[in-house]
């Protein structure tokens, strides 16, 4: 709807230069398919082959792994990094604002998270209104501007919020300072009648929308209605162009918000955190939501109280599309996302490849993006980490991420320009402290 | 009683009638027209607030008070490309700002649509020629520094408000403003806490609503303008009318993100011209601000480590060379061809203020293009190029007049010219000048 998504073509013109690129001698987990010792050939950003024997293309650059670890890129589905702003906490619905307009593409929290391995990442407002802002997915293109990190093409989301947050009982600092006088809604049912307050008038102006555009075309001269910005990303709730995603703790507020959704007649696309996930897997599998929950944080409030470590595997097994997430607002656990995969073996025995697709297929099936990234095959992008051991081990660490088949994160590179960038600084400083003390006010004769 | 003296002082021109200045010529001066080529000697005449004539082989009108210029330097005066001056502290915040749509709806609109959102407070309407007083003491401390002119704005709230271009001297405030209304001024300040927009996010939210807002309201009243019979009247809307006033809108942009955001946001809404205000990453974002195509103003309050900082803190690498790099933005911006200007941003002293002006010369800007900064580009920019902003026949008598080149640390400002009346740099600001 937006004119600046016209400029999407322009952004993927510029990855242009064609260049094929070769990860040669590595031990590759594809995530869908089993493991293997061979090589990944890159073109133009995409995976074009991968396998144990590859045709290697003349003239490509290549990359040796020396018989370490390539995954898929870490995709982190619930993240709020690189904003400037994380909630607009005037109001209960705030539908009409957009992340997407306080990304900050310069903020280290994406370097850091892309040395974590995470090449994508779902920004979302955060949880302290009924209806929140929208949400955007990103890639961790570190050095490029706003275009450049949006994941072009990607479904845009809505947030959602039930539980304590949004009525106010939370332990969320902000909550508490920031908003002065009480705001509806105060419980849980009032949460639910704010958001079925928020569709019913998004149906209504969508109705008005409609008659307006039927009438013009059979030539009516007709005033247009008035653009509404909270009511237009609602109506493409309702109309499957945007994905709701909702956070929620507890088993009956989840069930609550899926019948909303079944009565509204949408989907819910994901609901973030999903603590009580395992006691309605079998609801949850039904109506076709995805959870992306923690690994094995919880009691930090109230209502993550009924939070059980075999919460993922459990979900899981009964055909829940589960993933893992961070939630980082600053980086923290996108730093090793990996390893909360690792926990769901020790906490319900899932397979390496089922802890794996946790934090990368599942998630980008989540939010929809499952054709381009989440796995290695061909002619998917080259989002690929490598690590120096296996990811799975608490011992890995990341060594280079490539996305687009372009690498981000070097650790060798990174170290080796440290004592540059520090020497760089050394010499700001001591000639703005040669400044300071020429331009020192002269001291009055007293 | 200072006040007292200097209104004395004025008296000669006064009493010569209300809009009627005695003629004054300025000969034997190096004149710096900024729209042409310097002339090395010459002479300006001014009349009745106007230049007259100006030029090498000019004729002294037999009326003039001659003043010599020998040794001087006559330039257009300054202009503030977005400022306060002139609007004192305790004016510059409106006591009420306006609020539409939270009064029940009638029970026909509700047939009709739903309700109006409630829409957060916008000050689009408050104008700055309105708030302008005489007595801002800043006033004297501007043409002490060389300035004759600023555009001058209301600063509280998203929509702040409406700017005028103003001289920085007159009898009443009335007489200050040349140009009204030029511009809206956005800030990205999120007002009354526990409002909407309580963040970032929000203000923008709140600009693009405002703006689609105000579109809708002039095709409904330009609907109705047509034919009126049959159709029942818009309701009338006055902040956006404000809005719809005038197309400039300056929008924050210091940073190359803001310019990215600024930019995006004027591919979203056609119908206003977006005029950028910042400025600071200029000099790793000329490529994009050229690209973008829209004006740039210059903020002169360069950033740096504030005195009263901890010594021990280190700024991060990034914040260090942004402090070291700002100053070269003016000179990127030229060379990358972006249409730009300065402003005062706060600095009112002014010896801060050439300092400025000089930090961004050492740093590869041109001093003719700092001159034109200061001058016609901050007249165009506001679309006042007819009357302000160079020394030619028949544009406003504001002049700057040095004793040398205005950009050497040693020069000092003789006096100023407004609207055709002489006024010298106070004591007090000519001594701070010195220091």
């Amino acid at each position: 709807m937006r004119p600046w998504l016209i400029l999407i073509p322009l952004a993927a013109a510029a990855l242009l230069p064609a260049e094929t690129v070769v990860i040669r001698n590595a031990r590759v987990l594809p995530v869908t398919k089993p493991e293997f010792r061979g090589s990944i050939v890159i073109r133009d950003g995409k995976i074009v082959e991968a396998g144990e024997k590859v045709t290697e293309p003349a003239g490509a650059r290549v990359i040796d792994a020396g018989g370490q670890y390539v995954m898929p890129g870490i995709i982190d589905a619930h993240s709020h990094i690189a904003t400037e702003s994380t909630n607009e906490m005037t109001l209960s619905v705030t539908s009409m604002v957009d992340i997407r307009d306080v990304i900050n593409p310069e903020h280290v929290s994406i370097y850091r998270a892309l040395a974590g391995g995470v090449t994508t990442a779902n920004i979302l407002h955060g949880s302290a209104n009924a209806v929140g802002g929208q949400c955007a997915v990103i890639k961790m293109r570190w050095g490029k501007d706003l275009q450049g990190v949006l994941f072009e093409g990607s479904k845009p989301g809505l947030k959602f919020a039930l539980g304590e947050n949004p009525k106010r009982a939370g332990s969320q600092p902000e909550a508490r300072t920031t908003t002065a006088a009480p705001r509806y809604p105060a419980t849980r049912m009032g949460v639910e009648d704010v958001i079925r307050q928020a569709f019913t008038e998004a149906r209504q102006y969508k109705k008005e929308w409609d008659e307006y555009r039927a009438k013009s075309a059979k030539g009516a001269n007709l005033p247009p209605p008035r653009r509404n910005l909270k009511l237009e990303p609602l109506v493409e709730v309702l109309e499957g162009k945007r994905m709701a995603h909702v956070h929620a703790y507890r088993a009956d507020e989840m069930l609550m918000m899926l019948r909303l959704a079944e009565e509204f007649g949408f989907k819910v696309r994901t609901m973030e955190h999903g603590l009580e996930g395992y006691k309605i897997a079998r609801e949850l599998a039904a109506h076709g939501v995805g959870i992306t929950t923690f690994s094995d944080w919880w009691a930090y409030k109230l209502e993550a109280y009924d939070a059980i470590p075999f919460n993922a595997a459990a979900m899981h097994r009964q055909g829940v599309l589960v993933s893992l997430n961070s939630d980082d607002v600053v980086t923290q656990l996108s730093a090793h996302l990996n390893i909360e995969a690792a926990k769901t073996m020790k906490y319900g025995g899932l397979t390496e490849n089922e802890a794996l697709a946790l934090i990368t297929i599942n998630p980008a099936k989540q939010l929809e993006i499952d054709h381009r990234v989440g796995s290695i095959e061909a002619g998917k992008d080259a989002d690929l980490v490598i690590y120096d051991k296996h990811p799975l081990s608490s011992y890995a660490r990341v060594q280079k991420v490539l996305i687009d088949g372009r690498v981000y994160f070097d650790r060798d590179s990174d170290m080796s320009e440290r004592a540059e960038r520090e020497a760089r600084k050394k010499k700001l400083i001591e000639k703005q402290r040669e400044q300071q003390k020429k331009q020192a006010p002269a001291r009055r004769p007293s | 009683m200072k006040q007292g003296l200097s209104l004395f002082l004025l008296l000669p021109w006064l009493a010569a009638g209300a809009d009627v200045t005695g003629a004054i010529a300025i000969r034997d001066a190096r004149i710096v027209p900024v729209s042409g080529p310097a002339i090395p000697k010459g002479t300006v005449v001014v009349r009745n607030g106007l230049i007259e004539a100006v030029g090498a082989g000019v004729a002294i009108p037999a009326d003039a008070w001659v003043l010599s210029g020998e040794g001087l330097t006559v330039y257009p005066g300054w202009i503030d490309a977005l400022s306060t001056w002139g609007i004192p502290e305790q004016t510059a915040a409106p006591a009420t700002a306006a609020r539409t749509g939270r009064s029940a709806p009638s029970p026909q609109q509700t047939a009709a649509a739903p309700p109006a959102e409630p829409r957060a407070p916008t000050n689009s309407h408050v104008r700055a020629a309105d708030l302008i007083r005489t007595t801002d003491r800043r006033l004297e401390a501007a043409r002490s520094a060389g300035f004759t002119t600023a555009v001058t704005f209301p600063a509280s709230g998203v929509f702040a408000g409406q700017g005028a271009v103003i001289n920085l001297a007159g009898e009443k405030p009335g007489q200050m403003v040349v140009a009204s209304p030029v511009a809206q001024y956005l800030t990205f300040s999120s007002g009354t806490p526990g409002e909407f927009p309580g963040s970032l996010m929000g203000v923008f939210a709140h600009i693009r609503q405002i703006l689609l807002d105000a579109e809708h309201y002039r095709k409904l009243q330009e609907r109705y303008a047509r034919n009126p019979v049959g159709f029942k009247r818009p309701d009338y809307d006055r902040p956006l009318e404000a809005v719809l006033e005038t197309k400039r809108m300056l929008v924050p942009a210091s940073r190359e993100i803001e310019m990215e955001r600024a930019l995006k946001l004027q591919g979203e809404f056609r119908n206003v011209e977006f005029i950028l205000y910042g400025g600071h990453e200029g000099y790793r974002a000329a490529e994009r601000l050229r690209a973008g195509g829209r004006p740039v103003l210059v903020n002169l309050r360069w950033p740096e480590r504030s005195r009263e900082s901890d010594p021990d803190r280190e700024e991060t690498l990034r914040t260090l060379e942004l402090q070291e790099r700002a100053p070269a933005s003016p000179a990127a911006l030229a060379k990358a061809g972006v249409k730009f200007a300065f402003y005062s941003g706060g600095a009112d002293r002014p010896r801060d203020l050439h300092r400025a002006v000089r930090r961004a010369i050492e740093a590869g800007l041109a001093p003719e293009a700092a001159l034109r900064a200061l001058t016609l580009s901050a007249a165009e920019i506001y679309g006042v190029a007819d009357r302000l902003g160079s020394i030619d026949k028949g544009k406003i008598a504001n002049l700057l007049v040095t004793s040398g080149d205005v950009f050497q640390e040693k020069t000092q400002v003789k006096y100023v010219i407004i609207d055709g009346v002489k006024y010298e740099p106070s004591a007090e600001s000519s001594e701070e000048a010195s220091r």
